[in-house]
């Protein structure tokens, strides 16, 4: 569907060096802006972009804003994040020594079973001590999580009302996941309470910002699976919007290319290379979720593999071997850089025309002269070698999503294998180094128009997405929600088609309350099963598993153009 | 508990969508809670467990140890293949130093099933640790190879297949046989004349609990381990022991489990039986799993486990640490039984009756083993089953003499067809498969 309007999208994404913002209208980048990140001020980079985009424009044009932010990586990352008193509901099986997050743990007593029945209760007069304990050490924040909650999540509620006595802001581990996995629930919660005091004042600012510039239509962020939510809602999960750039550039590539083929997308960076993979045109999430600074999560994220090449990557040459990457010390020897880099050799060989060919050269003297070749020769091996590191990881990918477990003997003997049709390439070096890799992965490549921004695009562009678990348990007589929390009665003639429309009922609403528009949500059953459930040797009811989720994409007016 | 961690690859395969029947405890939902379990648990987080897809074993595999009749395709499904091919892929894991043991979470099970197969027997159709154990030898190479069979249900089919194999230990620990399915699984079941010992079996009375099973593992089983030294251990680990399981009755625990698991240290483990699907074995593979990683497993436990009920009484202590001396003895003895059995003979002769509950198939048997101080034996078996199959196999083992082969090659040859259905000639050394 093509809905022709005269309204515009502003798309930015602030990033950690650069932040980037498109204007778009009727399917075209109308205007697009490039500043500097200012790490230390944020709001600064936003304000000089929109500065830029929006000088000439009508601010009542604007249909909606779309932002990727860093703030809550760089809060991660950086350790800038509050003391959260965690409260776990262990049971038994794993000890304690391995869930404790932080020094601020506290394990109680209490057990939901797999099948969300209660099995032992909590201890109130402990929870609270705990919170005194909180108090008194100046806890304000407290995350709850408790194994199975998704299942039942009965304790974790009760929990919070005790301990709201004592903390400003809880957070519940089934709110952030249906997915069962303790130890990320934990982590999960953990860093959305973690960096919920930043993030709030983030959001505050931003909602200052536009109203000083007149912009009063609704603000989505970003999330790391390249969907996006309201900025209002966005404030008690803010861990949603951990790594949200990587996945803009990719959603970003996603808006520019035709085809619905299976896909290798690139992104390649000073520093880094970011790989994901399309499957039919989708991009692929992560099985379970994404993985910060250590911390495995239960965030839904784009399967996105991060591997430490880029243009400016620092080439050393010891013992004869090449070694190139993973740090960056800084640009290219032929804008001033202390190093040869892969970008250097792209000069060098002609492939490209920036910078200053004669700096490249002569960074490049001391590791021709310990190849013992000409500079010319050492770049055309650093290039080519820059070049297969990117591609055999490229290919190392697919073989990991095509080697994945599956648990059914019909997907065993049927699955369908990934095979790559076409490379995408945006980044710095895209153009030089686009044809040899898409024969190195045996691909036709495809530079986008716009590659510069294509994350500001793919911000502009991406939908609202969402998912629901449901779990229904018809021995039980009970229908659970995961991630809403709710346990609804049903019948014992309840079947799967039942399960399934719920699902798709209870996600079309929540996808409206975070913002989505009817005509962007494509809904799609991603896990169906159904089990009898027998005792003794007769069937005693059903167990039927349904996830359903808005497939990440893009927002249906602009998914036919640009 | 600070333990040295090991690197465990797990292949978890439910097989979802197969079932012997809808109600059958062999059905879909078997490993479902497992499933759960070990997700929530995050098992597969850690950095040390690693999980693999199960390769698919082929109709050659499977050759490698039965004798299908009328032929492979016949008496299996897909899903045995992946399950065999599970145990398979757990093996090629371990033996290329990928990681250092693996578990094959895998359904259907296979111990029951003999080298003879009409058809399926206790829920199992092929063999599937069998069938990994003949893989390993046929691509790595001759290995001394001990499984212990930890199922509550005796490992008759596992028994059958290695009774005259002297390079393969078969120990099977389960509910005396008196009071449970197959019936079998007695002391003197022993091993055939050429590998006298090689057989143990170690029934346990009911109601036996972990001090029990962890006295017979410290007392009979890792002594005779000690002697026998195997290049690889296999735990066949059936979960049936469970107190909460519903067809047997034992007292066995998680909390066991994985004790025996982690003084055990098997190179391979593979799950047979046990159908408390609910109760038991999400709390006993997250158990086996984080023993084998060399993980701390203490918290591991049922959350309705109670130690003062699952005591065992003092009279059934006294009846195992008995049975663990008899049996410790007879292995002692192996060498010189084997001379009173023997006698002047130069065949042994075995008739057995076999029942195959799953399929309602009965089969009358007569093997014969050729007495030989060089190998286990020129084998040969003749079988008629109330299918209207009757057929003869000739079985060359593994290392085997020039004379056992020579004479098997003759004896093939020289049977015709007039009496028999069909007639098999396996050659384990050379991968030979013949029918006619």
């Amino acid at each position: 569907m093509i809905v022709w309007s005269d309204m515009m999208i502003l798309g930015i994404d602030v990033g950690g060096t650069h932040t980037d913002a498109v204007l778009i209208e009727n399917f075209m980048v109308k205007e697009k802006a490039k500043v500097i990140t200012n790490e230390r001020d944020l709001l600064d980079s936003l304000w000089k972009v929109t500065d830029d985009l929006l000088k000439k424009e009508d601010p009542e044009r604007l249909e909606r804003v779309v932002l990727s932010t860093t703030i809550s990586t760089n809060a991660i990352v950086q350790e800038k994040t509050d003391r959260v008193g965690m409260i776990l509901v262990n049971g038994p099986g794993l000890p304690p020594s391995l869930l404790r997050i932080n020094e601020d743990c506290h394990f109680i007593s209490g057990y939901v079973n797999h099948r969300g029945i209660e099995i032992a209760g909590i201890d109130r007069n402990s929870v609270s001590r705990i919170g005194k304990c909180f108090k008194r050490d100046g806890i304000d924040h407290c995350g709850i999580v408790g194994k199975f909650s998704p299942r039942n999540p009965h304790q974790e509620i009760e929990l919070q009302k005790i301990i709201n006595a004592h903390v400003r802001h809880v957070s519940l581990g089934h709110r952030m996941s249906g997915h069962l996995n303790f130890p990320r629930r934990i982590a999960t919660t953990f860093l959305n309470e973690a960096i919920r005091e930043i993030y709030s004042n983030f959001v505050k600012q931003v909602s200052n910002l536009m109203h000083l510039r007149n912009i009063s239509v609704p603000i989505y962020i970003l999330k790391a699976d390249g969907g996006t939510f309201d900025i209002t809602l966005s404030g008690e999960f803010p861990v949603q919007t951990i790594l949200s750039g990587p996945a803009a550039s990719i959603m970003g590539i996603l808006g520019m290319v035709p085809g619905r083929d299976d896909a290798i997308a690139l992104d390649i960076g000073g520093t880094t290379t970011d790989i994901a993979i399309f499957a039919h045109g989708v991009p692929l999430l992560e099985a379970l979720g994404v993985t910060i600074f250590g911390h495995k999560t239960l965030i839904r994220g784009l399967r996105i593999k991060s591997i430490g090449v880029g243009g400016d990557s620092r080439i050393r040459c010891e013992d004869g071997k090449i070694i190139i990457g993973p740090e960056r010390e800084g640009p290219a020897a032929a804008f001033g850089g202390p190093f040869p880099t892969p970008t250097d050799a792209m000069i060098i060989l002609g492939l490209t025309s920036i910078g200053e060919r004669v700096r490249a050269k002569e960074a490049f003297l001391p590791v021709a002269r310990k190849m013992h070749c000409s500079v010319l020769e050492a770049a055309k091996t650093i290039f080519e070698q820059t070049c297969e590191k990117i591609a055999s990881a490229c290919l190392d990918e697919i073989e990991a999503i095509n080697n994945k477990p599956v648990y059914t003997i019909h997907e065993i003997l049927e699955g369908r294998k990934l095979k790559p049709k076409i490379l995408y390439v945006v980044g710095g070096p895209a153009r030089p180094m686009a044809f040899r890799l898409g024969e190195l992965v045996d691909c036709p490549v495809y530079i986008p128009e716009h590659a510069e921004v294509a994350n500001a695009i793919g911000a502009a562009l991406a939908r609202t997405t969402a998912e629901m678990t449901i779990l229904a348990d018809t021995e039980q007589g009970i229908l659970v929600i995961g991630e809403e929390g709710d346990r609804i009665p049903i019948a014992p003639r309840f079947t799967r088609e039942d399960a399934i429309r719920i699902g798709k009922e209870r996600l079309r609403e929540r996808a409206i309350k975070m913002g989505a528009r009817e005509e962007d949500l494509e809904i799609e059953v991603t896990e169906d099963q159904e089990f009898n459930m027998v005792k003794g040797f007769s069937t005693a009811g059903k167990n039927i598993r349904v996830k359903v989720q808005v497939k990440p994409g893009l927002i249906a007016s602009l998914r036919m153009g640009v | 508990m600070l333990k040295k961690e090991r690197k465990t690859g797990l292949i978890f395969f439910p097989a979802f969508d197969w079932a012997i029947s809808p109600t059958h405890p062999e059905r879909e939902e078997r490993l479902l809670y497992t499933q759960d379990q070990v997700f929530e648990e995050g098992l597969l987080d850690f950095d040390n467990i690693i999980e693999f897809k199960p390769e698919i074993a082929t109709d050659d595999d499977v050759r490698c140890v039965h004798i299908c009749v009328p032929h492979v395709k016949s008496v299996i499904t897909d899903s045995h293949l992946v399950s065999a091919g599970g145990a398979i892929t757990a093996a090629e894991k371990v033996m290329k130093g990928e990681v250092d043991n693996a578990f094959a979470l895998v359904r259907p099970p296979g111990h029951h099933a003999m080298l003879v197969v009409h058809g399926a027997r206790g829920f199992c159709n092929v063999n599937i640790e069998a069938i990994m154990i003949e893989y390993i030898r046929k691509h790595y190479g001759p290995r001394r190879v001990a499984i212990v069979d930890t199922d509550c249900h005796h490992g008759d089919g596992t028994q059958d297949i290695y009774w005259n194999d002297p390079h393969t230990l078969c120990i099977s620990v389960h509910q005396d046989g008196r009071t449970l399915y197959p019936g079998t699984g007695f002391h003197r079941e022993f091993g055939g004349p050429n590998a006298l010992g090689t057989t143990i079996n170690i029934p346990l009375p009911p109601r036996t609990s972990d001090e029990g099973f962890l006295y017979i593992l410290d007392h009979v089983i890792l002594p005779i381990l000690d002697e026998f030294k195997p290049d690889l251990i296999i735990n066949s680990a059936g979960q049936d022991n469970h107190y909460s399981d519903p067809i047997t009755d034992m007292y066995f625990t998680a909390q066991g489990y994985a004790l025996l698991n982690d003084r055990l240290s098997p190179h391979i483990a593979v799950l047979e039986g046990g159908y408390s699907i609910e109760k038991a074995l999400p709390y006993v593979n997250v158990g086996i799993i984080l023993a084998m990683a060399g993980l701390d497993y203490s918290h591991v436990r049922e959350p309705d486990y109670d130690p003062l009920t699952l005591r065992q009484s003092d009279e059934i202590s006294r009846y195992i640490e008995k049975e663990a001396a008899e049996i410790y003895t007879l292995w002692k003895r192996r060498d010189s039984m084997r001379e009173e059995l023997i006698g002047n003979a130069e065949y042994i002769r075995r008739k057995k009756p076999i029942y195959y509950d799953t399929d309602s198939i009965r089969e009358q048997q007569e093997e014969i083993v050729r007495v030989c101080n060089d190998c286990g034996g020129l084998v040969t078996i003749d079988s008629v089953a109330d299918t209207g199959n009757r057929i003869f196999a000739v079985i060359i083992p593994g290392q085997s003499c020039p004379v056992c082969r020579a004479s098997g090659e003759e004896m093939y040859a020289g049977t015709g067809k007039d009496r028999y259905n069909y007639v098999y000639f396996q050659d384990r050394d050379r991968d030979i498969f013949l029918v006619k």
